[in-house]
C-alpha cells in the first residue's frame, strides 16, 4: 500500500510538469499580452515592466527559471498555520502577478484560497448529507413511492442546474423574503445559499449514484446470507451493503471534487464571493500569466491530491480492487 | 453488463446467425422501454422539443427583432412570454436559443462518441501497459481544469461555435472512455469471450461479435445522458461569457442575461431557466428508461 501511494506521488510529477508546460507555452502563444490595454503604456514604461518580468529573456529561460522557482525547496509545513504561504512553507514561488505588480501570486492565493475551500467543504457536506440518505432510503424503498418522491427529487436536482438554482434562490429568498442577503460574504449566514446551490447540484448525482450501488448490492448474495442469519434490517444496510453500494459515489467523488471546484467559478459570480475561482477567471482574460499559471497549478494539484485519495478509499473499501 | 441473450453466446463459425429474430437484446429492451411511462413521456417531450426547436422558428417572429419602443413587457396577448429589454419577443428567442444549444450538445456528443469510444475500447482491449499509458493520459486531462483550455482555444480561433463543439466533446469524451474502458475490461474476462478463445476465434471476430455488442448498451445510454451534460456544459460557458456569442443565443446566454435582470422582469428568468429544466428533465429521463431497458441485470426483478 505505501508502495502505490509513493508511486502515485512520483506519477503525479510528470503530470504536474505536462500541465505546467502546456498552460505556459499556450499561454504565450495566444496574441495579445498582459499589457495590451486600452490606454497604451510609453515604450520607456513598457521596457521596464518587460525587464521586471524578464520577458525579454528567451522563452525557455523564462520557462526553466519559472519552473526553477516553482519547484519546492523547503519543508516547513507548520509556517502554514499563520496563513497560506506556499513560499515559507514550501518554497515554492508563483511570482509577482502581471495585472496587480506589487502583490504576488501566492499573496493573492492565500488570500482568496481559503474562502473558494470553504464554499468547496461546505458545498460537499451538503452533496453527501442530503446525497446518501436519499440515495439509500430510494434503495432500500425500491418502487416504493418513498423511492418515486427521492428519485424524482435527485433528478431535479440535475436539472435545475446551479446557474439556475441559484439566481431563483436569491430571487425567492433574498429579494422577496429577504432573508438572506443577495451577496457577499461575511456572516456565517450568506454561506447557506451559495453552498446550498453548489452542493445541492452534486447531492443529486449522488443520489442517483448510491441507489443504484445499493440495488445492486442488495441482490448479492451475502446480503441474503446476512438476512439468513439473522441480522437486522439496519445492520444489513450500514454495515454489510453501505460498503459495496458507496463504490461508484466514490469514484465519482474524485470528478465531483474537481467540479465543485471548478463550479464555484459560477457560484462566485452569482453570489460576488471573493474566492480564487472568480479570480481565475479574470485573470485569464486578462493574461495575467503567472496568476493564470499559479492557480491552473493549484486547482490540478488539489485535484490530483484528491483524486489520489479516493483512489485508496476505493481499495480499502473493495479490496478485490487491489493496489494495481 | 451481462447480458443473457442467445446472440451473445458465441456461435459455431460456419453458421450464420439469424437476422434479429425471436427475443433479441433490442426487441427486449425496446418492449420494456414502452412499459416505462416515464422514459415514453420523457420521449414524447424530446421529440415535441426537437420539432419546436428546428421547425418553430419558420413560424415564429425573427429571433432577432427588436422593437425598442416596447421594451421589456411582462407575457401578454401579442408576445406570449414578453419581450426582453430590447423588445425582442421571448418566446421567438427561445426557440432559436434552444435550436442552438440543442445542437452544440448533438454534434458535441457525436465528437465526444467518436473518441471515448476507440480510445476507450483500443485501451481496455489492449490492455497491459498500454492500458496504463492510456488512462494515465485520460487522468491527466480530467485534471486540467478544462475551463483554461476552453478559453486558451476560444482566443486562438475567435469565438466560434465550431469551436464549442470540439472543446465540449474534447472535454466529454474522458468519461465515455472509462465507461468503455471499463466495459471491455469486465466484458473481456467474462467466461464467454474465454470460451470463444478457446474456440479459437480470432482476435477481430472476439472484438466485433462478442465484446461490441456487450458494449453497446451502456454506450447509447450514456451517449443519451451526455446531450444533457453537454447542453449544460455549454449554458455552464455561457453563464461566464465564454460559450455562445450575440448575435447568436443558446439557452444559457438567455438564463445569464435573465438572471442579470431578474429584480425587474422575472419572466426573463424563469421562462428560459423552465425550458431549459424541462429539455434536460426530458432528456434525463429517456436515457434512464434506455438505461433500465438495456441493463438486464438491474431490471430483472
Amino acid at each position: 500500500m505505501f508502495r502505490f501511494i509513493g508511486r502515485r506521488i512520483l506519477e503525479t510529477i510528470p503530470v504536474m510538469l505536462i500541465i505546467i508546460t502546456g498552460t505556459f507555452f499556450m499561454q504565450r502563444f495566444v496574441p495579445g499580452g498582459p499589457f495590451t490595454a486600452e490606454k497604451a503604456v510609453t515604450p520607456e514604461v513598457l521596457r521596464n515592466l518587460e525587464a521586471y518580468y524578464h520577458l525579454n529573456d528567451p522563452l525557455w529561460k523564462q520557462y526553466t527559471d519559472y519552473v526553477w522557482d516553482l519547484c519546492p525547496k523547503r519543508f516547513h509545513p507548520l509556517a502554514l498555520a499563520n496563513g497560506l504561504d506556499l513560499k515559507a512553507a514550501f518554497g515554492i514561488d508563483f511570482r509577482p502577478s502581471f495585472k496587480y505588480p506589487n502583490r504576488t501570486v501566492n499573496e493573492i492565493i492565500a488570500d482568496k484560497l481559503p474562502v473558494s475551500l470553504e464554499l468547496g467543504g461546505w458545498s460537499l457536506l451538503v452533496a453527501l448529507g442530503l446525497g446518501l440518505p436519499l440515495g439509500i432510503l430510494a434503495a432500500v424503498k425500491r418502487n416504493t413511492w418513498i423511492d418515486y418522491v427521492c428519485s424524482s427529487l435527485a433528478m431535479t436536482g440535475i436539472c435545475v442546474p446551479t446557474f439556475v438554482l441559484g439566481p431563483l434562490l436569491v430571487l425567492a429568498f433574498a429579494i422577496h423574503t429577504g432573508w438572506f442577503e443577495a451577496s457577499g460574504w461575511y456572516s456565517p449566514i450568506d454561506r447557506v445559499l451559495p453552498c446550498l446551490t453548489l452542493g445541492n447540484f452534486y447531492a443529486a448525482y449522488i443520489a442517483r449514484l448510491t441507489r443504484g450501488g445499493m440495488i445492486e448490492v442488495l441482490h448479492q448474495d451475502y446480503i441474503r446470507t446476512a438476512r439468513a442469519k439473522g441480522a437486522s434490517e439496519a445492520r444489513i444496510i450500514l454495515h454489510h451493503a453501505l460498503r459495496g453500494g458507496l463504490l461508484p459515489v466514490v469514484s465519482f467523488l474524485g470528478p465531483a471534487v474537481a467540479g465543485i471546484l471548478t463550479g464555484s467559478f459560477v457560484i462566485e459570480t452569482i453570489f460576488q464571493i471573493p474566492g480564487l475561482g472568480r479570480e481565475f477567471v479574470n485573470s485569464a482574460f486578462n493574461r495575467d500569466y503567472t496568476m493564470v499559471l499559479g492557480t491552473v497549478i493549484l486547482y490540478a494539484g488539489l485535484i490530483i491530491v484528491l483524486n489520489l485519495v479516493v483512489d485508496i478509499v476505493q481499495v480499502w473499501l473493495n479490496p478485490r480492487l487491489k493496489f494495481e | 453488463m451481462v447480458s443473457l441473450s442467445p446472440r451473445n453466446l458465441p456461435s459455431p463459425p460456419p453458421v450464420p446467425e439469424p437476422a434479429e429474430g425471436g427475443h433479441s437484446l433490442w426487441t427486449d429492451a425496446w418492449r420494456r422501454l414502452r412499459k416505462n411511462r416515464l422514459a415514453v413521456a420523457g420521449g414524447i417531450v424530446v421529440l415535441t422539443l426537437f420539432l419546436l426547436y428546428f421547425i418553430g422558428p419558420f413560424f415564429s417572429q425573427h429571433y432577432e427583432e427588436q422593437n425598442l419602443d416596447l421594451g421589456a413587457s411582462p407575457p401578454g396577448a401579442a408576445h406570449w412570454l414578453g419581450t426582453d429589454t430590447l423588445g425582442r419577443d421571448l418566446f421567438a428567442r427561445l426557440l432559436y436559443g434552444g435550436q442552438i444549444s440543442l445542437t452544440v450538445g448533438l454534434i458535441a456528443t457525436v465528437v465526444a462518441l467518436a473518441i471515448g469510444v476507440t480510445y476507450g475500447a483500443t485501451a481496455g482491449f489492449s490492455g497491459g501497459k498500454t492500458d496504463t499509458v492510456m488512462m494515465r493520459i485520460v487522468d491527466i486531462m480530467y485534471a486540467l481544469p478544462f475551463t483554461i483550455f476552453v478559453i486558451l482555444l476560444m482566443v486562438f480561433f475567435g469565438r466560434n461555435i465550431f469551436l464549442l463543439f470540439l472543446a465540449i466533446g474534447a472535454v466529454e469524451w474522458l468519461t465515455m472512455a472509462r465507461i468503455v474502458r471499463g466495459q471491455v475490461l469486465s466484458v473481456k474476462r467474462m467466461e464467454f469471450i474465454e470460451a470463444a478463445r478457446t474456440l479459437g476465434f480470432g482476435r477481430r471476430r472476439i472484438i466485433f461479435r462478442h465484446i461490441i455488442p456487450n458494449v453497446l448498451g451502456p454506450v447509447i445510454v450514456y451517449t443519451t445522458l451526455t446531450i444533457p451534460s453537454v447542453m449544460l456544459l455549454e449554458a455552464f460557458l455561457s453563464f461566464l461569457g465564454l460559450g455562445v456569442q450575440p448575435p447568436m443565443s443558446s439557452l444559457g446566454v438567455l438564463i445569464k442575461n435573465g438572471a442579470d435582470s431578474m429584480e425587474e422582469y422575472w419572466w426573463l428568468l424563469v421562462f428560459p431557466a423552465a425550458i431549459f429544466s424541462l429539455t434536460l428533465f426530458s432528456l434525463n429521463f429517456l436515457g434512464d428508461g434506455l438505461r433500465d431497458a438495456l441493463d438486464v441485470r438491474a431490471s430483472k426483478d
